[in-house]
């Protein structure tokens, strides 16, 4: 690959083009046939003669612009050599969903997965944008090749928490994928969620991983929060020979995947089989202790060696309209969070959710399984959305109602201060002259009534640092986030942070990358291992 | 009085033949005693090479291993390989398999008219064969992109579906060939030269073809009907209506009476599945080639090529890769043993033209 002068490429182009030894090429043209993007053809140019061995050496569209008007072999989808449909994935009816807290996905088979997997080319785009950058050509390779086994090694390597990933996961590698370019990206989420199937217990994992413990190294390490970061520091320090505690508040470690993510998209038993083998390499989990009330920060902070902090962004935004606090007004993550600790909250038959991401989807499907006929209000367009296309499909199959460019200006409560209605306003989309998305704006008169028994905000979430206590002077944090170096390395070297709390993507996959990087920025510190 | 013994090197160029090989002749006068082939000097390891190409990438090397002809070898491993699989062909790319292989052949034949008269030193037919042989690269080059190496027969069917009015330039450069072949005949089968220096020289006999397990035209031209289209037909060879030469005599002559004959019946041929060719997709996709694994297994196939059968071993172990591909060709026996043979007793100016009637094809020998 060569620089070409004046081409300094940009997003998705290295600014690097190929060089072709011409002399060597036999002009099977086989890269074309496989040329998963249909970029590459051959010309009719190539009868030159030359004395000077270097002529032979070029590049492609630079050497000869004038190539691209004498195509000869071309690429089509029709004869590409590219496995461009997806093996389809079993899923649960719509109507016959709601009915329950039943998985939806129902996975794929052997047969299906190995057919999945062998559509992979290896490119390895899907590891460059993973936040974990996880070996995925590798274990689909293993899936594909019948070694499921190796395929599940291969992931441990990097995810203590693959089956959650496998099933949840926003997947930021099935974007970029190769295939994806003209066909469907290969199921990288479903294949990996299948290799974690294979082993269905805590104990067939742990046979199948053979994890390699170090002895202990004397050293101790304090972690705050049983989320997916949390939870991989501890696996990957525990690993490593290190006394791992982590104190979580709630009586389940998960974090928003145990309370957050409802039961139809990830399982209970899926997460204890997760959270079972965790334990059982030696990361030791304090329940129902929330630093801060049960264990002061400064305990844990003088204990250890070294401090991680996964706490996550527990509070959610109010939407503050007038009439917010009437009965039956909540927030969405409060409401997932009781349904999945399984407490009764009363819904009525007809609830609201406004916001368009995930967690608006996910507490408008858990409404409409509780029995409930469910409208999503949401300020921009539907295709504005950040919610997973995917989810916003389940929804609609499910009869949920979504009402685009709708915004709330107010919750009207009868006279027992109950929930009764919620006024919105219709909005056009008028285009931002900074180049920026365009904006809804409020249509005046427009407003509307929407009768309901509740209302959920599901605008976002922020932290809570109160159980910092004195030191949150000396470990700094920037527009409600931790600030950390390159090894989640707070400001206070002894503390390390990540997960929702530190990084911008607030997913799953970004929280364990953050968790594991941190062990590696841990090593360093203690060990001085770099 | 016997002449003292000397010992003379052929080649390794010289126009008896494509590719490079050499003779060491032990000559009485100008009579050969005795002569050694020698071989080694075209070896590029395919097979060995394909053991660490996927089965894909394997495929683009076929082709190669003889130059003349190049269709034929694509072919047997596109079978060999579908036969371990157990894939299907569709029937509209087994016509087309049967034109290119027959098209192959006529350029070989027009390539040999050329070989053969040129080891004369009768050169003006080679200027006319050879020439209009362009005008079947050129169909191939419209249709595979390549002149000479076509990569075009693979796993599953063909590459490509022909591109439009393709049938038609077939047809008329067959009627454009045909007349071409009478031509041919008034400079070489009414030429006296050609007869005076060909008949009774390079005689194989009924008796040492069997022995030597002779193939193909060398075959026919002793008077053996044997032809693998018609004994072990594959693609759609036995659903076509064509006759298999044979002569007697077993000497050059014969053997270019029996080619000259053939390469009528190629066009021949090449009308009937044209005529007959159904619609239909031209491939049954193999999947991803990185992840392509052929089932354990092996296979034996067989060809007919110009210089005679093509027998094609391959072997999986179940991975991405051959585990063996091995080719035996006619040339490796007409061109080593039955040629040692031949010559002795031959005279040093029939060289050249023995090695051409036999089909020695150095790079068929070595792989
Ligand atoms: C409804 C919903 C749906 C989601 N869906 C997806 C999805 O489909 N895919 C995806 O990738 N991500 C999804 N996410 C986001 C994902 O769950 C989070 O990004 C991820 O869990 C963040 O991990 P974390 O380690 O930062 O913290 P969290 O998961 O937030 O966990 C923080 C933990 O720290 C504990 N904690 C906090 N403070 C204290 C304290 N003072 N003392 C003790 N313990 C404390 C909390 O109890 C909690 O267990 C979803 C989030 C929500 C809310």
């Amino acid at each position: 690959m060569i620089h070409i002068e004046g081409h300094e490429g940009g997003k998705g182009d290295s600014g690097l083009r190929p060089r072709v030894d011409n002399g060597r090429c036999c002009w099977c043209a086989l890269c074309v046939e496989v040329c998963p993007t249909g970029s590459l053809s051959l010309t009719k140019e190539y009868n030159f003669v030359s004395d000077d061995p270097n002529d032979f050496l070029w590049i492609p569209g630079v050497d000869n612009p004038e190539g691209k008007d004498k195509l000869s072999f071309t690429s089509g989808t029709d004869t590409s050599l590219n496995d461009f449909k997806r093996i389809p994935m079993p899923e649960m009816e719509g109507m016959e969903r709601v009915k329950s807290f039943a998985e939806v996905v129902l996975g794929y088979n052997e047969e299906m997965a190995r057919e999945e997997a062998s559509r992979c080319i290896s490119c390895g785009l899907c590891t460059e944008v993973c936040p974990e950058h996880m070996h995925i050509p590798e274990y689909i390779n293993a899936i594909a090749t019948g070694n499921d086994a190796d395929a599940l090694r291969i992931i441990y390597d990097n995810n203590p928490l693959p089956e959650m990933c496998g099933k949840v996961c926003t997947r930021r590698c099935e974007d970029v994928c190769a295939i994806a370019t003209r066909g469907d990206s290969v199921a990288i989420r479903w294949l990996k969620r299948y290799a974690t199937e294979t082993a269905a217990t805590s104990d067939l994992v742990y046979d199948i991983v053979n994890p390699e413990i170090r002895p202990a190294n004397g050293k101790t390490v304090g972690i705050i929060g049983a989320g997916p970061s949390g939870l991989t520091a501890a696996y990957y320090l525990a690993l490593r020979g290190y006394d791992v505690n982590i104190y979580e508040a709630n009586a389940k470690a998960g974090g928003m995947t145990m309370y957050g993510i409802p039961k139809y998209r990830f399982p209970l038993d899926s997460l204890d089989k997760q959270i079972e083998y965790i334990e059982k390499i030696g990361v030791k989990i304090n329940y129902n202790t929330k630093v801060g009330k049960d264990i002061s920060f400064d305990k844990i902070y003088k204990e250890n060696d070294a401090v991680f902090m996964g706490v996550g962004f527990p509070k959610a935004w109010t939407l503050g309209i007038d009439g917010e606090d009437a009965q039956g007004s909540m927030q969405a993550v409060n409401y997932l969070h009781m349904i999945n600790a399984g407490e009764e909250v009363e819904i009525g038959d007809k609830v609201a959710v406004i916001g368009g991401g995930n967690v608006a989807i996910d507490a408008a499907r858990v409404s409409a399984r509780m029995g409930a006929d469910v409208t999503i209000l949401y300020r921009r367009r539907v295709e504005d959305m950040p919610a997973d296309w995917e989810e916003i499909e389940g929804a609609e199959d499910e009869g949920i109602n979504i009402v685009p460019q709708a915004i709330p200006i107010k919750v009207h409560k009868d006279k027992n201060g109950k929930v009764e209605s919620v006024e919105y306003l219709m909005a056009e989309m008028v285009a931002d002259d900074k180049g920026g998305r365009p904006k809804p704006v409020a249509i005046e008169g427009s407003n509307k009534i929407l009768k309901v028994t509740a209302v959920m905000g599901a605008i976002g979430q922020q932290g809570d640092y109160s159980f910092l206590e004195d030191y949150s002077e000396k470990i700094k944090e920037e527009r409600g986030r931790f600030v950390v170096n390159d090894m989640q390395q707070t400001t206070d070297p002894k503390v390390f942070a990540g997960g929702d709390a530190v990084n911008r993507t607030a997913d799953a996959i970004s929280a364990i990358a953050d968790g594991f990087r941190a062990v590696k920025g841990i090593e360093e510190f203690l060990l001085g291992v770099k | 009085m016997r002449e003292k013994a000397t010992t003379l090197y052929l080649g390794p160029q010289h126009p008896g033949i494509t590719g490079n090989m050499m003779v060491r002749l032990k000559v009485e006068g100008d009579t050969i005693v005795k002569a050694t082939t020698e071989v080694g000097y075209l070896h590029r390891a395919f097979e060995k090479l394909q053991e660490k190409r996927n089965w894909l990438q394997s495929f683009t090397l076929m082709c190669r291993f003889c130059v003349p002809e190049t269709d034929p070898m694509e072919e047997s491993y596109a079978r060999a390989v579908e036969a371990i699989e157990g894939r299907e062909v569709p029937e509209r790319a087994k016509y087309i398999r049967v034109m290119v292989l027959e098209l192959a052949r006529l350029a070989s034949f027009m390539l040999w008219y050329g070989g053969q008269n040129g080891s004369l030193g009768l050169y003006t037919m080679g200027q006319w064969s050879v020439g209009d042989r362009n005008y079947i690269l050129d169909l191939f080059e419209e249709l595979t992109g390549g002149r000479i190496y076509h990569m075009y027969i693979w796993p599953g069917g063909v590459r490509r579906d022909l591109p439009k009015g393709f049938e038609q330039k077939v047809l008329k450069t067959m009627d454009y060939l045909e007349k071409r072949l009478d031509n041919f005949d008034d400079l070489m089968f009414n030429n006296a030269i050609f007869k005076k220096r060909t008949q009774g020289v390079g005689i194989v006999d009924k008796e040492t073809a069997i022995e030597h397990g002779v193939v193909g035209a060398v075959l026919r031209g002793c008077g053996i009907k044997s032809d693998i289209r018609i004994d072990d037909p594959y693609e759609v060879y036995d659903k076509l209506d064509f006759e298999v030469p044979t002569a007697e005599g077993g000497d050059i002559w014969a053997r270019a009476l029996v080619r000259r004959q053939e390469a009528r019946q190629s066009i021949r041929i090449v009308r009937q599945v044209i005529a007959d060719m159904p619609g239909g997709p031209v491939y049954n996709k193999i999947p991803n080639p990185q992840k392509w694994t052929v089932p354990k297994g092996d296979a034996y196939v067989r060809t007919e090529s110009v210089r005679g059968e093509i027998g094609l071993y391959v072997a999986s172990d179940g991975g991405n890769k051959p585990r063996r591909v091995h080719l035996r060709g006619a040339a490796y026996v007409h061109g080593i043993t039955l040629l040692e043979d031949v010559l002795k007793g031959a005279n040093i100016a029939d060289v050249s033209a023995i090695m051409n009637s036999l089909g020695t094809c150095p790079p068929e020998i070595e792989r």
